[in-house]
């Protein structure tokens, strides 16, 4: 069967050799950028793709990430792992806090909860003294990995996201296919009778929304030692949208579809950032996400699937 | 002016009526949503870009088109809930068997196409509307200073508020309304127009924020961003209020504005947080909403 190609060794090996080759023939800030975003929406269709939960909050995760990896990183010139460690724990106490608080809720008030709560953050984040207000935080130091490995030169800064982002996509996967991740499909395809069965809903939403907020995090760690910066950009709510456009457009509850899209939406925006078209982008985006809801549901990847199984 | 306690009477009034503006406009653009909701069960993601268009839409008129304010007044209103019915219509009919978080997405990339053209057009900075003459000037309270033009939009917005809720609370339309928002497909039975009764209440909730927007034009200055900013604290309202009544839509949107107001004169550094900080503790001890219906 052609849909099991995407799921067979074959396949994931051509994609690991792409993976190696590709900072060769493509400029490899351009494809860190790329991965980060990927492992962002990554972990946000863990929550809408396979618990049903749409959070329109996701900037915050990043954005904290970013801040604190950024800010121990300047000030105290830690190796990298622990920088990123930092950071990545900040968005998981972060998840555990807007967790207790939205699961409470469903559907389109979860969403408006996430939305509000993650305004609450960024309006702290412009007050606040450690994020550095407007400028944001510059010329964040990337360390040295374990104290050895220099990751300064690009190429290998690049090997190291790469490594991340795979040890994130494997920890999503092994999450998906845990009993846990039966669990919470369960929830999401009939939740009363997933509470009748005896589940503690709210508990499995809150764990699954901490596994989200935490690898929204450690993507949001690594993009701020990608690009040495950390900004307000990424605690804006159009930041929460986008990586909602990213799952969107590359197929929620599907595998690689957050990926495919974060590229595709990646792509988009350098091609049209700095040219005269630059203020077309947000009309742009704007018309991408009323097209996918109109007429293309299940985005690139989900489409892909149906097709694969339909003609072969 | 004789301080109490420590408190400037004239600054803490003047926050007030601040607050109590803010919240005018809160309440007209919750009530939009909350009865867009009722019938649709969707959450308008575009009222605040369609609030914005109102704003513009003032603007131009008055620029290009000769039309007054009082004029705009009806006109806008009128025409952004034409274009309320068409996104309705258009776009959102075809989606009304799908999950609803799917509305909410559609009507964020509506939002974003919105804001993204009068940006595109007329870029980011704000642009003034004056304050028509009638309206200029203001009274002398006594206690505090009060511009004409803030003491029309508390009156006009209670006002607008007010009929409305008259209007869904105790008239026969409004009974229709309600029993749509209760069962679509019974009222549809008893032979009622129920396709065109919902786009006629998005067309109607939509042209409540394009009001908002003329409302707003000569005191905040016209931007493309003024809509997607007060939408988020709108949302905070919806979820501190619960959308389980019209009046609470309303009550809710002017007590948060007043809430604000007097933290703007307490503890100004917690001014763009505080309404946040409401709906936390409202989730964590009534998490469905001061007017909501238990979960």
């Amino acid at each position: 069967m052609m849909t099991q190609f995407f799921q067979s060794r074959l396949f994931l090996l051509a994609a690991l050799v792409l993976a190696l080759i590709i900072p060769w023939l493509v400029y490899p800030v351009l494809l860190m950028k790329i991965l980060c975003f990927g492992l962002f929406a990554a972990a946000f269709n863990l929550l809408i793709g396979y618990a049903g939960m749409l959070s329109f909050g996701h900037a915050a995760f990043l954005s904290t990430g970013g801040y604190m990896t950024g800010y121990v990183m300047s000030e105290y010139g830690l190796t990298t792992e622990l920088g990123i460690l930092i950071g990545t724990a900040a968005s998981a106490l972060l998840g555990f806090v807007f967790g207790k608080l939205s699961v409470k809720r469903e559907g389109i008030y979860f969403a408006m909860v996430t939305l509000a709560l993650a305004q609450l953050v960024f309006f702290l984040y412009v007050q606040a003294p450690f994020t550095g207000g407007e400028n944001g935080l510059q010329g964040i130091p990337r360390g040295k990995l374990f104290g050895v490995v220099d990751l300064s030169n690009n190429m290998v800064m690049y090997y190291f996201v790469l490594a991340v982002f795979l040890a994130g996509y494997w920890f999503i996967h092994r999450t998906i296919h845990s009993p846990f991740g039966h669990v919470l499909k369960a929830i999401r395809e009939n939740e009363p009778r997933a509470i009748s069965l005896g589940y503690n809903v709210r508990h499995y939403k809150l764990m699954v929304f901490i596994i989200s907020a935490t690898l929204s995090g450690l993507a949001g760690s690594t993009k701020a030692l990608v690009f040495q910066l950390e900004s307000l950009t990424d605690a804006h709510w159009h930041m929460s949208g986008e990586v909602v456009l990213m799952t969107l457009l590359g197929g929620m509850g599907t595998v690689f579809g957050p990926l495919v899209g974060a590229s595709v939406i990646i792509g988009i925006q350098n091609l049209f950032s700095g040219g005269e078209l630059g203020s077309y982008i947000h009309i742009i985006m704007g018309v991408i996400f009323i097209v996918c809801v109109l007429l293309f549901r299940n985005g690139i990847v989900g489409e892909l699937n149906k097709v694969l199984k339909n003609n072969f | 002016m004789d301080s109490f306690l420590g408190i400037n009477p004239v600054a803490l009034f003047g926050q007030l009526l601040v607050g109590l503006i803010n919240g005018s406009f809160y309440a007209l653009l919750s009530l939009g949503l909350a009865i867009i909701f009722g019938l649709l069960r969707i959450i308008n993601f575009a009222q605040g870009a369609l609030y914005m268009v109102g704003a513009f839409f003032a603007w131009l008129g008055l620029q290009h088109l000769g039309i007054n304010y009082w004029l705009a007044l009806i006109v806008v209103p009128v025409s952004v809930g034409f274009i309320g019915i068409l996104i309705e219509r258009i776009l959102i009919r075809p989606i009304s068997n799908e999950d609803h978080l799917y509305g909410l997405l559609l009507t964020y990339g509506v939002a974003l196409v919105l804001q993204g053209i009068f940006t595109h057009l007329f870029g980011s900075s704000g642009l003034p509307y004056s304050i028509p003459e009638t309206l200029q000037g203001g009274a002398n309270l006594g206690f505090m200073y009060l511009p004409t033009y803030r003491a029309w939009i508390i009156v006009i917005s209670l006002l607008v508020c007010g009929s409305t809720w008259w209007v869904i609370e105790k008239t026969k339309l409004g009974a229709y309304l309600r029993a749509g928002t209760e069962n679509s497909r019974i009222l549809q039975g008893f032979g009622v127009n129920v396709p065109l009764m919902i786009t006629l209440t998005f067309g109607f909730g939509v042209a409540l924020a394009g009001f908002a927007g003329v409302l707003a034009a000569p005191i905040y200055s016209v931007s493309p961003d003024m809509g997607a900013n007060i939408l988020i604290v709108v949302f905070a309202i919806v979820v501190i209020g619960g959308m389980g009544s019209i009046g609470g839509a309303i009550l809710t949107g002017l007590l948060m504005g007043i809430i604000e107001g007097l933290t703007k004169y307490f503890y100004p550094e917690a001014s763009t947080t505080v309404i946040f900080l409401v709906m936390v503790l409202v989730l964590l001890f009534k998490p469905a909403g001061l007017f909501g219906k238990e979960l």
